[in-house]
């Protein structure tokens, strides 16, 4: 049953993906500024941009181009970067995984943090810790995760110089390392002296992109776990005798996850796309980060794959949390 | 032997009272019906038993003594320990008393391994063998379901199951059948009065159906505006109500056997006499 | 029962204090800048504010890189930020709530080709569309006003049509089709006045986007150059971070105490203006 619903949740992700591609295609090639001419140097000659021109493709009409553009995809061949002189697929490729590891740090840390928010925040029900979470979580969600950059930067970075406020790791180390998934890799190697490096330039980028998150998880689960204490099954385990923090994890949580993690699910898609930013504030090495260089040089191709980069992602992520909340909820495996 | 006694009993929620000072005994291996129209109270008393009250609710006054200590004084933790193990409560609802994201049959392990003190292996053979107490058929494919997976009747099945799991000296049922068939209602109370003669257990069973107290209890308090206007073995309190509104009440009650002309509505004056009673009586009392 | 006043509805006063701030700021900046914004002062670069050691009182809040004063640019960087918040919150506002509207009450296959363009704009990380449309339209505020509609109407649109489409189903709609009024009197008279407490919300939330939005784009510098812009002073601000953090730091203050504020101005709205809160 499951099988036949991925195929088809899978198969109707396709026609978003196709209007996603025609979309930055149509819109990267009306640029009006010419990337070529930004390439030729002065003493060149129109027939020279004229050749340059037809090596990029760029004198074929619309149609034909996006027919090309669509067979390239297929083979994998994403074109060349105009700015870097690199084979764009590979570009990409070769930056996604510190993007991958920050989303996937940012993304553990919040629902961590949120949990233990939320679950806090209920069993001290009318205390001032809950008022406390309270108020951070309506700042944490008013300010965009670019604020929090900022901010963490000035207060963590500078102001109190106790974290590093660029990159991934300290040029002068050593990486002895096979995959671009540094911390991932050092914790499975578990030489975890090399993850306590590259952990301190990962906290700050990681804590910008997980605020706004972690508000929001802590306030829906906090009312779906307030909704599943008031029900029936509850009072049962109350009048069974259990204590109620067991009633409260091992009761009132599975419940509350549901519609948490139905909430929450698209935030985590907010998150990711927030990497875009921090990873500028940061000079994090990361597919965000690739896109500024290659906006102001009007490189196309780099920009094309960025952003297709980022759709697939997207993608595969809705589908991921869908599969989660089927996982999770027993009564709609049933259904 | 009496195994609770309740003296006195008063409860308000906020500036109302919603118990005015009840007085009630349960004797062990009886089944004790508790019966009153809805506002009455009833649930309230079973309630402030097993410490299910709501948040808004306070005990003004009063004791409720069970095996000889009060439990309204006891510490939170000592009360817990007698609950589910000593006393035991059947709710209305079945199908909402379990967990819908757990499965039946862990959820029963868990509260056994709980109360009895085994393991979880040993939980899961007696969770079994108690649903074959009941009359589950096949316990062991209805272990493996989850509860929006079995009917209401079955629901109820388990919950009674639980509840007789660890033989408690109490077990307080508050209107377990109102939510089901009548045809259901009829095997479940049957049931409920096989199990309670295996374990000799007390029964403080509350409802607003005089048919179904006639067929299940031994003895009947009956209430009205938060306080206990008769007490009496079943067969006396039918046959010879000594209190106006139990009267009333009987001859509120459609039989079969009788045509409706017979059907009498509760007089508004008595009530409205019996309110006015319970008011002077919270005034003199200076509670009001 | 008051509606309006600092107990009632705080959120509404500080929001709108600082919206009031914020348009007091653009409308007068002439008046209130003690210096030309982008006059370059080299013998007084890297100013501290009056507060720390090594200031010139000239310059209240300290002065940039090129000796730029700070308050002054702080005051005429609302200018824009204010411009991009209207404009496009008011843009985006149309567009949504047009099409939000059409979406859910006529359903069919309009409805599903808005949603199909929703969901595709929605594939996309926000500040990536904005970064992508600017360098394919190139530098300018006018191309920050683009980005900030282009992103923000999808928002809108997504509300406004869930709403709807559950108004649809309302007696109070169903009735007045069954006594004939035509479909464009219902969503004018009947739909519109019941979605402005939410239209408030929005509106709040979106002038709050769209300063961060046109902040950032000027942080990359794809806003206009010519002017004070509070991203450009953050970038300016980013290579001394070390010895004059507050170059950055008073931009960033800024522009999250006016997210803040024009978030509270959506909330103090609605609840001004929510009949059902309002007992």
């Amino acid at each position: 049953m499951s099988g036949s619903y991925l195929a088809k949740r899978l198969l109707l992700t396709l026609p978003t993906l196709f209007g996603v591609i025609v979309i930055i295609f149509v819109l990267l090639r009306v640029v009006p500024g010419d990337p070529i001419a930004m390439m030729v140097p002065p003493e060149a000659g129109p027939e020279d941009v004229a050749r340059l021109r037809a090596v990029y493709g760029l004198d074929k009409s619309m149609v034909q181009q996006f027919a090309i553009f669509l067979g390239a995809l297929a083979r994998g061949d994403f074109g060349t970067s105009i700015s870097l002189k690199q084979d764009v697929f590979g570009l990409v490729v070769g930056r996604l995984p510190a993007t991958l590891e920050l989303a996937l740090v940012s993304i553990v840390f919040s629902l961590a943090a949120g949990l233990a928010l939320a679950l806090i925040a209920t069993h001290l029900r009318g205390r001032w810790p809950e008022w406390l979470i309270d108020g951070f979580n309506s700042v944490a969600l008013a300010l965009p995760e670019f604020l929090w950059a900022l901010l963490l930067v000035l207060a963590l970075g500078v102001l109190v110089p106790l974290l590093p406020i660029s990159g991934r790791f300290d040029p002068a180390v050593e990486l002895p390392l096979a995959t671009q998934f540094y911390l991932i890799e050092s914790l499975v190697r578990g030489d975890f002296s090399l993850a306590a490096h590259l952990l301190p330039y990962l906290i700050m980028p990681a804590l910008a992109l997980s605020l706004p998150l972690i508000a929001v998880i802590t306030r829906v689960l906090k009312s779906s776990l307030q909704d599943a204490l008031a029900q029936d099954y509850v009072l049962f385990a109350r009048i069974n005798g259990f204590s109620a923090a067991r009633i409260l994890v091992r009761y009132a949580l599975p419940n509350a996850l549901i519609p948490a993690i139905t909430v929450a699910g698209v935030h985590f898609i907010f998150l990711v796309g927030g990497t875009v930013l921090v990873e500028l504030i940061f000079s994090y090495p990361g597919i965000g980060n690739m896109l500024y260089g290659a906006a102001v040089y009007r490189d196309l191709p780099l920009i094309q794959g960025v952003t297709i980069a980022f759709a697939v992602l997207f993608v595969l992520l809705n589908l991921l949390i869908d599969l989660l909340y089927l996982v999770i909820n027993p009564r709609v495996r049933h259904s | 032997m009496t195994v609770l006694t309740i003296e006195g009993l008063r409860i308000m929620i906020g500036s109302v009272p919603i118990l005015r000072g009840v007085d009630l005994k349960i004797d062990r291996n009886r089944v004790h019906g508790l019966v009153g129209e809805s506002g009455a109270g009833k649930t309230m008393v079973g309630k402030a038993i097993i410490n299910a009250l709501p948040d808004a609710a306070r005990i003004t006054g009063g004791a409720i003594r069970f095996d000889g200590r009060d439990l309204i004084a006891m510490s939170v933790r000592e009360r817990r320990r007698l609950l589910g193990r000593s006393i035991a409560m059947i709710l209305q609802n079945p199908m909402t008393a379990l967990n819908p994201v757990i499965r039946i049959g862990e959820q029963m392990a868990d509260i056994l391994a709980y109360h009895l003190e085994v393991s979880r292996r040993a939980a899961a053979e007696r969770a079994a063998e108690m649903l074959a107490a009941v009359h589950i058929r096949e316990p062991g494919r209805v272990l493996r379901l989850y509860p929006h997976e079995i009917s209401g009747g079955m629901c109820q099945r388990v919950a009674i199951a639980l509840a007789f799991a660890c033989e408690p000296q109490l077990i307080v049922a508050d209107e377990p059948t109102t939510a089901l068939d009548v045809t259901v209602q009829y095997r479940v109370l049957r049931l409920l009065k096989e199990m309670q003669g295996r374990t000799q257990s007390a029964v403080l069973f509350v409802t607003h159906d005089l048919g179904v107290v006639a067929k299940v209890c031994d003895d009947v308090s009956v209430m009205f505006a938060g306080r206990i206007v008769e007490s009496a073995p079943v067969a006396d309190l039918f046959a010879y109500p000594r209190h106006a509104y139990t009267a009333a009440l009987l001859a509120a009650t459609p039989r079969y056997d009788l045509p409706a002309s017979t059907l009498r509505p509760i007089p508004e004056a008595l009530r409205a006499r019996l309110w006015q009673e319970a008011f002077a009586d919270d005034r003199i009392a200076g509670r009001v | 029962m008051r509606v309006w006043g600092w107990r009632a509805n705080p959120r509404l006063v500080f929001g709108a204090f600082v919206a009031l701030l914020l348009l007091v700021c653009t409308l007068f900046a002439p008046l209130l800048a003690p210096h030309d914004p982008m006059d370059q002062d080299l013998l007084n670069q890297l100013r501290p504010p009056v507060v720390m050691t090594g200031n010139d009182p000239a310059f209240a809040l300290g002065t940039d890189e090129l000796g730029r004063d700070l308050f002054s640019r702080l005051i005429y960087g609302a200018q824009p930020a204010v411009l991009v918040m209207v404009v496009g919150a008011t843009l985006s506002g149309i567009v949504g709530v047009g099409l939000g509207l059409l979406a859910g009450y006529f359903g069919g296959w309009i409805d599903t080709g808005v949603s199909r363009v929703v969901e595709i704009f929605m594939s996309f990380p926000p500040m990536l569309i904005a970064i992508v449309l600017a360098a394919v339209i190139g530098p300018g505020l006018d191309t920050v006003i683009i980005a900030v509609v282009v992103i923000g109407w999808t928002r809108v649109c997504r509300v406004i049509r869930g709403e709807v489409l559950a108004m649809r189903e309302l007696d109070f709609v169903t009735s007045a089709r069954a006594a004939g009024v035509s479909h464009l009197r219902i969503i004018f008279h009947e739909l519109v006045p019941n979605l402005a407490p939410l239209l408030a919300v929005l509106f709040g939330l979106e002038m709050g986007r769209a300063v961060v939005t046109e902040a950032v784009l000027a942080f990359i510098g794809f806003s206009s150059s010519d002017i004070a812009t509070w991203g450009a002073m953050i970038a300016g601000g980013r290579s001394y971070l070390y010895q004059a953090w507050w170059i950055t730091a008073l931009p960033v203050a800024v522009i999250a105490l006016s997210v803040l504020g024009l978030n509270a101005l959506g909330d103090g709205l609605r609840q001004a203006t929510d009949p059902l809160l309002r007992r």
